[in-house]
């Protein structure tokens, strides 16, 4: 069968795309080189809704944040997504900062951010009481927020699939061919998929996707950011995500409540390989040194992880490249999506689809879409009369598997069932949190493990913690 | 509303003890509630022996420890729940405690009960509370995770193995991955000493020649996929690493054992004062938490050597439970409170506090040292009164020592204080 | 060992590992360092035959992915713990099966393994 669009990559431009076709009469299909979606950038980043005050004017880095931001409530609450407009900080520490505080409320006024405005260093600390004392002033953003990233690329994808999508992963593609009316694409292990058009949201490899067509002018550097993830105990030590001012130095460490309530602090940013996605002693540290800063009392102690993600940073340009192919008009590429790319996904993937409409693709209107998903993880938002109700009708949601974020069995099932199907230990992870509290899996792994072996049917020792090659056993035994 | 005199949180050997002892004090009315499929709690997959010499005067394996306290709850026809998880504990009526829990017969329910006893126990620090750098390949598991593949669901989490940490499960899961017929290669401990008894060091690492490498740690892990090998390397007197006294060691497995936290988030959400350094709640002589009526024992409360230990323990929190209960959801009278101050080399005391009451009887203050220490003394003070002056050949932050205060001193004592020196 | 020689040893036989000194002297073997007779008898027996107790888990034939946990019920020579495991990895026992069952009788002519768990 031929596709009308194949998308290449499913994090959250790609699965958000997918989905967005999907509202039109179109047979779409997603593929990603993983086991999973949301195994790039989108796993591991900021998980920031940022305002948009910090792309320069006129781009499309702007023009698609502030569009992006203001789509995103919404969004999320269709797909049952985590989302909190809990507002953000940028501090200065000196005069100097200041100054460049006030550009960046100039520059979001002009780019036409809502709710900044530049308030005293009291006025911050009374705003958030443990800021440092050494604040001057800082920049607040009332529109901007937090939101959970890999659940926005997931249930984007989920909900595109349960509109018709379809979904290949473990599909690296590593030729593409052009007969003048669809595309082949191959993979890396002998797949094909055939499609009249294409878009390339392939994250750090797009560029390398890119060059397959033929359009090699684009190269892109993989940028590392670390991070630390504290315990819930510290996620209400601040209530806004609080930036330092950006300097010569770097862009400073940020420190922010997430959607689920922890408390996160990062990034680093360094150039790195493709595919490093290592921790450092020295970037480790740099994020404690620099983290007190603006918040004194965070408590390192209390780290329950630390990971690192890789920012698809493009050699040729700071802005998104977000086009279409120059060498065969079927084909859009989106390169380079770095900050603010989590923020302006929603409005990248409309914009996407409005370029492959000038490619020729004809959008007639899906009437069955149904732009609602329920995440398998709905039951703990639940009031306990509704959960008991669950729990009659599936008794596994009454039996807690992962005791540190209570996710019950239920939810675990509901995240192997449910499309996109997760079919790896982080996976699960990622839908339910089963795994992702203060002991880090210690305890649900063996019970984790059991229930992905039962549901898809395979032995025990053939489940991996993120595709194949990291089996999480090496055997029976005996 | 279901409603119990005792409500007991966690079926492990605490919340089993600690309701036995209610119990044959008189309060009959109790209910156990564990998460886990079975009473027994962690013991059900500790299969080596070594548990039960204080106890039961003999060598008991894990299981079967378990079983005997397993055995006296159902002879006593004390009620249990399993497969059941406390989800909160809240004030309700009359200063009863309103338990919230969930399964799957039951959906969430709650229990209104006169007196808790949190029995909780304790979890394995992971790889990122131990901020390990490297690649975030599968095949790093805490020790007590490769325990329950192994012993419960037979499988082998590995075939070569680095260990991180000298804590005994670390030690006792060498010796079980050897036996299976895994090259453990190295055990890596951050202290200058280990944190594991003598008696697992010899039976556990020099019976098959494992190294255990003191102030070495896991500097770097590598592996994209599975873990490849690991960068150890030595550190200095302030635990860093020396970069230039490293080896790469290869491995597809790394077993984390370096050390267990009390889990008390149930405790804290029921607002709950804790111990800094115990990590478990502050509590009195009778294992009485700071709100009425709550009680905390076994590892919970503090991580212990022993199981006989937390046995000991669970018996005065459910024998004071059941006191409460008949005292009609009251404590003893108290003359006067004397916070326990630690001196010296003293990390940390259990109980914190004395509740004095007429009639006083003897009190066992538990307590650790933060250091290994050779020929001190462990001294009990009254302000500048000596009371008691004990000598020991050694002490060392794995083992847990213990002395007892008179009533009778107690009774006239004004601030009491234990100290090794 | 040679009248003179001294060895360390670490006693297993309960939590309190004490350090032991064992000196061959004209009359046997003289033992310091232990707290009890229990320390004496083992340093003699470490020094001529030492001996451990095994324990592990078998497999349960009759109930699917379950396992048994087992012990000997009296210590086997050390040197003989890996063939007693690679005899016991072919043993499965049949449910139910209650603690102090002897379920595999004689394990190399040593001891008796016995359940020390029950597998209803």
């Amino acid at each position: 069968m031929t596709y009308d669009v194949v998308v290449i990559g499913a994090g959250v431009v790609g699965s958000l795309t997918a989905r967005e076709l999907t509202k039109y009469k179109l047979k779409v299909c997603l593929v990603d080189s993983e086991a999973d979606v949301a195994m790039g950038a989108s796993k591991a980043n900021s998980a920031i809704v940022h305002g948009g005050y910090d792309p320069v004017p006129g781009t499309l880095k702007a023009k698609l944040n502030v569009k992006g931001t203001c789509m995103m409530e919404s969004i999320c609450k269709d797909l049952d997504v985590g989302y909190r407009n809990n507002g953000s900080m940028v501090v200065a520490f000196d005069e100097e900062q200041l100054e460049h505080v006030k550009l960046l409320k100039s520059r979001g006024e002009e780019n036409g951010v809502k709710g900044l405005s530049v308030i005293t260093g009291d006025e911050a600390r009374k705003l958030e009481p443990q800021l440092s004392d050494k604040i001057v002033g800082a920049l607040l953003c009332t529109s901007s927020g937090i939101v959970c990233p890999y659940n926005l690329a997931v249930a984007a994808a989920g909900n595109a699939m349960d509109n018709g999508a379809d979904l290949k992963l473990n599909f690296k593609v590593t030729d593409i061919k052009d007969d003048g009316d669809k595309y082949i694409l191959t993979s890396e292990k002998g797949e094909t998929v055939e499609s009249k058009y294409i878009v390339n949201s392939a994250g750090l490899g797009s560029d390398a996707v890119a060059a397959l067509i033929g359009d090699d002018k684009w190269h892109l550097t993989a940028k590392k950011g670390e991070y630390m993830l504290l315990d819930k105990a510290d996620g209400k030590m601040v209530d806004r995500t609080i930036f330092q001012t950006p300097t010569k130095a770097g862009k400073g460490i940020l420190v922010t409540p997430t959607v689920d309530g922890n408390l996160l602090t990062g990034p680093t940013s360094e150039k790195t390989e493709k595919g490093d996605k290592s921790t450092t002693l020295g970037g480790l540290d740099k994020i404690k040194s620099t983290a007190v800063l603006s918040v004194p009392r965070v408590d390192f102690r209390d780290v329950i992880t630390s990971f690192s993600g890789l920012r698809a940073s493009c050699d040729e340009t700071d802005d998104f490249v977000i086009e279409i192919s120059e060498k065969s008009k079927r084909a859009v590429h989106a390169v380079g999506i770095d900050s603010p790319g989590l923020s302006a996904s929603p409005a990248i993937a409309e914009y996407i689809v409005e370029l492959l409409e000038k490619c020729g693709v004809k959008l007639e209107i899906n009437e069955k879409f149904n732009p609602k998903r329920i995440s398998c993880s709905h039951f703990r938002h639940l009031s306990n009369e509704e959960k008991n109700e669950w729990i009659k009708k599936e008794p596994a949601y009454g039996r807690i598997i992962c005791r540190c974020e209570s996710v019950t069995e239920g939810e675990i099932l509901a995240a192997i069932r449910q499309n996109p199907k997760a079919m790896t230990l982080d996976a699960v992870k990622r839908r339910t949190r089963a795994g992702m509290g203060r002991c880090q899996a210690g305890f649900c792994t063996p019970f984790t493990t059991g229930l992905i072996a039962q549901e898809l049917g395979i032995e025990e020792t053939k489940v991996t913690k993120f595709g194949e090659g990291s089996e999480l056993l090496v055997g029976d035994r005996k | 509303m279901l409603k119990r005199d005792i409500v007991i949180v966690g079926g492990g050997p605490a919340g089993c003890a600690a309701a036995v002892a209610a119990f044959d004090a008189g309060t009959k009315d109790i209910l156990i509630i564990e998460r886990d499929e079975g009473l027994g709690g962690i013991l059900r997959q500790c299969i080596h022996n070594g548990f039960g010499l204080h106890r039961f005067g003999e060598e008991l394996t894990g299981p079967e420890y378990a079983d005997r306290y397993k055995n006296m709850v159902i002879e006593r026809n004390i009620d249990y729940m399993v497969k059941t998880m406390v989800l909160s504990i809240e004030d309700g009526k009359d200063g009863a405690k309103v338990v919230t829990a969930m399964n799957s017969e039951n959906g969430v329910f709650a229990v209104e009960a006169k007196a808790v006893i949190l029995c909780m126990g304790c979890r394995e620090r992971s790889r990122g509370q131990l901020n390990i750098p490297g690649d975030r390949p599968a095949g790093i598991y805490t020790a007590g995770t490769a325990q329950r593949f192994i012993n419960i669901k037979g499988e082998m989490p590995g075939k070569n193995v680095v260990i991180l940490g000298s804590g005994d499960i670390g030690l006792i899961m060498a010796r079980r991955m050897t036996l299976e017929g895994a090259n453990v290669k190295v055990v890596c401990e951050l202290m200058p000493y280990s944190g594991g008894l003598n008696r697992n060091i010899v039976q556990c690492l020099n019976d098959f020649n494992i190294p255990l490498k003191l102030s070495h740690t896991i500097a770097k892990i590598h592996g994209k996929d599975r873990v490849e090998g690991v960068t150890i390397a030595k550190v200095d007197e302030r635990l860093r690493v020396i970069p230039e006294e490293s080896e790469y060691v290869e491995c597809d497995t790394i077993l984390l054992s370096c050390g267990l936290i009390p889990e008390n988030e149930l405790t804290k959400s029921a607002g709950i004062a804790l111990d800094n350094v115990t990590k478990g709640a502050v509590v009195n002589q009778d294992r009485e938490t700071e709100k009425d009526g709550v009680y905390a024992c076994g590892n919970v409360l503090h991580v212990h050597d022993l199981v006989d230990y937390v046995s000991e323990e669970s018996d005065i929190a459910g024998k004071a439970a059941a006191k409460y209960v008949q005292n009609g959801c009251k404590d003893q009278e108290t003359v006067k409170t004397l916070n326990v101050e630690k001196m010296g080399a003293v990390r940390y005391t259990v109980p914190q506090r004395i509740d004095v009451h007429e009639n006083q009887e003897d009190v066992k203050v538990y307590f650790r040292v933060g250091a290994v220490l050779k020929d001190v003394s462990l001294v009990v003070r009254d302000g500048d009164n000596e009371l008691m002056r004990i000598k020991k050949r050694k002490v060392a932050p794995g083992e847990m020592e213990t002395v007892k205060i008179k009533g009778s001193v107690l009774a006239s004592a004004e601030r009491i204080s234990v100290s090794v020196e | 060992m040679n009248i003179g020689e001294k060895r360390e040893l670490v006693c297993i036989n309960c939590p309190m590992g004490c350090m032991l000194t064992a000196t061959m002297t004209e009359n046997g073997l003289s033992v310091t360092g232990n707290t009890c007779p229990r320390g004496e008898k083992y340093a003699n027996e470490e020094l001529t035959h030492p001996t451990r107790t095994l324990t592990t888990t078998l497999r349960v034939e009759n109930r699917e992915g379950k396992y048994v946990p087992v012990k000997t019920n009296g210590p086997i020579s050390k040197e003989k713990l890996f063939e007693a495991m690679k005899v016991l990895s072919d043993v499965k026992v049949t449910a139910p099966v209650k603690t102090g069952d002897v379920v595999f009788p004689s394990l190399l002519g040593e001891a008796d393994v016995i359940a020390t768990g029950t597998v209803d």
